[in-house]
């Protein structure tokens, strides 16, 4: 089975930092599946699934095209792809053109995300310096699923939080601890 | 308020063009092409989805527009260019020993990666001896190819991966430069047949020694991928070699048995000899 629940995490400058506080909190028998977007470099052999791993009892992995979303697992979009939810619960990959000048694109999986996952998703949009995900929270809150943001306050560079709270229908404002709290609450919680 | 197209309206498009128009996309991955026909809805401000239908059903020079649009052409030259010095020494060796070198590039979009191949194969000193055969649904970008003029803007990133992948030559002298293009040698081009080619209602059309297909297949669904996958088993001579894109594997498909992955890291199989 698939998981009935989904999580959707990205971020730019900064949101790495945020995940790596978040990871340890969460619990070890989530239900829900975590897929992450971070803007990165285009490298052979990146080290970011074993730097994610370190910090947590999940199974940590990049995503394939064509796998199945499981629970309890977290997936990493690979750099220089977009990673798209199907309805089917499958990961697909795109090497279509950059969106605000990134690939992976946060609002690409963001919208996606929306379309397969409805009420059942919720978006966690971190630290960055572009505004890559606000759009895409836009779809996510039209679906009727929960968007969040990370504290500005928070985090190392606040103009994407920032600009998710000014244009994007955002339904809770959290540091990474409450996020952690909130994600495990989500994905355990009553309905599935 | 913004128009959203769904994925049961996208398959009513995909069909008619379809059955209209002979461009199957009927078993493409849905998340991305639906993606994309929303992008091209909304790009050409359609009030309603009734008006896109019609559109595409009755102006065929649209529906051309609408199938370029909504095929990916994204390429670069030496994309990934530990693939290309994996080639150079693990493929380029083997092809050396036959008399002629047939080389299917299938889904070549816009050629950058054709040029990238040929440039391979003149170091290699095979360039005489070969013809490569570029295929792509898409008859405009193969247009492109065929006149091999690409953006001055990239050469530098171009020349950059063509030095990763091994190039010991100045990239430079490949192409004659002209205000804000690039025009790449011709007897590079003499050896690339530019050819329309449907991966989806198309079949084989020789025998080759090497099949490359890189970021193609991720489009496709399941069903789809492994019907392509066999046209390319029938394609390839015995013992042929087959490359796919960085993310894409050959791995829990119906021809893994059939194949066996190069020694290294890279996307390379060869085919199995019976």
């Amino acid at each position: 089975m698939t998981a009935s629940r989904l999580i959707v995490i990205g971020g730019s400058a900064g949101g790495l930092q945020t995940i790596l506080t978040m990871l340890p909190a969460l619990d070890p028998q989530l239900r829900a599946a975590i897929i992450i977007v971070l803007h990165r470099y285009n490298q052979p052999q990146s080290m970011l699934e074993d730097v994610l791993a370190a910090k947590t009892n999940l199974s940590v992995k990049e995503a394939e095209e064509k796998e199945p979303l499981m629970p309890g697992v977290i997936y990493v979009a690979p750099a220089d792809y977009h990673l798209l939810i199907e309805r089917d619960h499958t990961l697909s990959l795109d090497y279509s053109e950059k969106v605000h000048f990134c690939r992976p694109s946060i609002d690409v999986t963001f919208s996606s995300a929306a379309a397969a996952y409805g009420p059942d998703l919720t978006a966690l949009l971190l630290s960055g310096a572009n505004d890559d995900g606000v759009e895409g929270l836009v779809d996510v809150h039209d679906a009727g699923g929960i968007t969040i943001v990370q504290t500005p306050d928070t985090a190392l560079v606040d103009f994407m939080p920032r600009q998710a709270i000014g244009s994007a229908p955002v339904d809770h404002i959290l540091d990474a601890r409450e996020m952690a709290v909130f994600v495990n609450t989500f994905s355990n919680g009553p309905g599935i | 308020m913004k128009h959203h197209i769904d994925e049961k309206e996208v398959n009513l498009l995909l069909n008619d063009v379809a059955g209209k128009y002979g461009y199957d996309f009927t078993e493409y991955a849905p998340a991305s092409i639906s993606r994309r026909v929303n992008h091209l809805f909304q790009a050409d401000r359609f009030p309603s989805f009734a008006e896109f239908r019609y559109r595409i059903v009755s102006d065929p020079e649209y529906a051309m527009r609408f199938v370029e649009e909504i095929t990916v052409n994204v390429t670069e030259m030496f994309r990934d260019p530990h693939f290309y010095s994996a080639l150079r020494q693990e493929v380029l060796p083997v092809l050396a020993t036959y008399p002629h070198i047939r080389i299917w590039h299938a889904g070549c979009s816009t050629g950058e990666e054709v040029y990238s191949f040929a440039i391979l194969l003149k170091e290699a000193n095979l360039l005489h001896k070969s013809v490569i055969y570029a295929t792509d649904i898409n008859t405009s970008v193969l247009e492109k190819g065929r006149k091999g003029i690409f953006p001055i803007s990239q050469m530098q990133q171009y020349s950059r991966n063509y030095m990763e992948a091994g190039g010991l030559q100045d990239f430079s002298s490949y192409y004659t430069a002209n205000y804000d293009y690039v025009k790449f040698r011709e007897e590079l081009a003499e050896k690339i047949v530019f050819s329309p080619h449907n991966l989806v209602t198309d079949g084989s059309f020789n025998e080759f020694q090497l099949i490359i297909c890189r970021n193609v297949l991720i489009y496709f669904n399941r069903s789809l991928q492994d019907k392509v996958l066999h046209l390319f088993y029938d394609s390839l001579e015995p013992l042929g070699f087959l490359a796919l894109g960085s993310k894409e594997s050959l791995n829990f498909t119906s021809v893994a048995q059939k194949f066996r992955q190069l020694g290294n890291r890279e996307k390379i199989w060869r085919k199995n000899h019976l």
